[in-house]
């Protein structure tokens, strides 16, 4: 059930991983990568990690992504023109990824030590991050708010417009 | 019973998926959301080896790595915006200058 479960909602997510690839209009790419976010919450609560799968939801495919589709609305991006990349890129770009692609997931599969995960085999429930967060964490922690708040004030200062300079220019009053 | 090792090629496979998208797409945004690709990739390895080692610390790191996402989806929004307002373009072929 549980390898179901994974094989199932993986699968979805790499679909959604592709057809983010795939799409040529932002606000095709952006429902593809909410379905991506989705599914890999599905993951989460699969490794046990409910806080962080609720976290996934509300975060990512909540605040983050209503973040993109109100600035591609806001911008009124439309079908992204493509512009060729050179052969040589594709004849040893496409086979490279592959080799090194398989490499990779055959490395992974046969040497890691084979250890399996079980379903609830690590509680991460909110009282236990916590815990860790509030505890062992609380620099970094704190830390984070400061980054938080040099972004906002960052964003806020970027999309802000710049105001006409200027002592004649069309002030009105 | 699943093995970590398949969560870590899922999350390779998502890895992978954002660095292209990163290298073939020309639309800005579109860069951005494969950033967001590459960083729900590193998550679901750090979620992964939590469970593997039975340690809460990867998933505590998986917090900061969102405050951090969202931090940077904030900020390189802003900068699309103010870019956009002078370029009129969201495509990174034309956005040649640092310059505003």
């Amino acid at each position: 059930m549980h390898l179901v479960l994974f094989l199932v909602f993986g699968a979805i997510c790499t679909a959604g991983a592709v057809n983010l690839l795939a799409q040529t209009h932002p606000i095709s790419s952006a429902l593809s990568l909410v379905v991506v976010m989705a599914s890999l919450a599905v993951e989460y609560l699969l490794l046990g990690a409910e806080f962080v799968a609720a976290v996934q939801v509300i975060v990512y495919a909540g605040a983050v992504m209503v973040l993109f589709v109100f600035v591609i609305m806001l911008l009124n991006a439309g079908i992204e023109e493509r512009t060729k990349g050179s052969h040589v890129a594709i004849v040893l770009g496409v086979p490279g990824v592959l080799a090194g692609g398989l490499l990779i997931a055959w490395t992974l599969l046969k040497r890691s030590g084979g250890g399996t995960v079980a379903l609830g085999s690590l509680p991460g429930a909110p009282q236990t991050i916590a815990k860790q967060l509030f505890h062992e964490f609380l620099l970094p922690f704190e830390l984070t708010s400061i980054l938080v708040l040099i972004a906002i004030m960052g964003a806020v200062f970027l999309a802000n417009r710049p105001e006409p300079k200027g002592p004649a220019t069309g002030k009105e009053s | 019973m699943v093995p970590v090792s398949y969560y870590l090629v899922l999350s390779g496979i998502l890895f992978t998926c954002g660095v292209i998208g990163f290298l073939i797409k020309r639309n800005v945004i579109t860069i951005f959301m494969s950033i967001e690709l590459m960083l729900n990739g590193v998550n679901l390895s750090f979620v992964a080896f939590a469970a593997h080692w039975q340690k809460l610390s990867g998933q505590v790191f998986v917090f900061f790595v969102m405050v951090v996402a969202a931090a940077e989806a904030a900020v390189g929004l802003a900068i699309i915006i103010a870019v956009f307002r002078t370029r009129e373009t969201l495509n990174v072929d034309q956005v040649n200058l640092l310059k505003l």
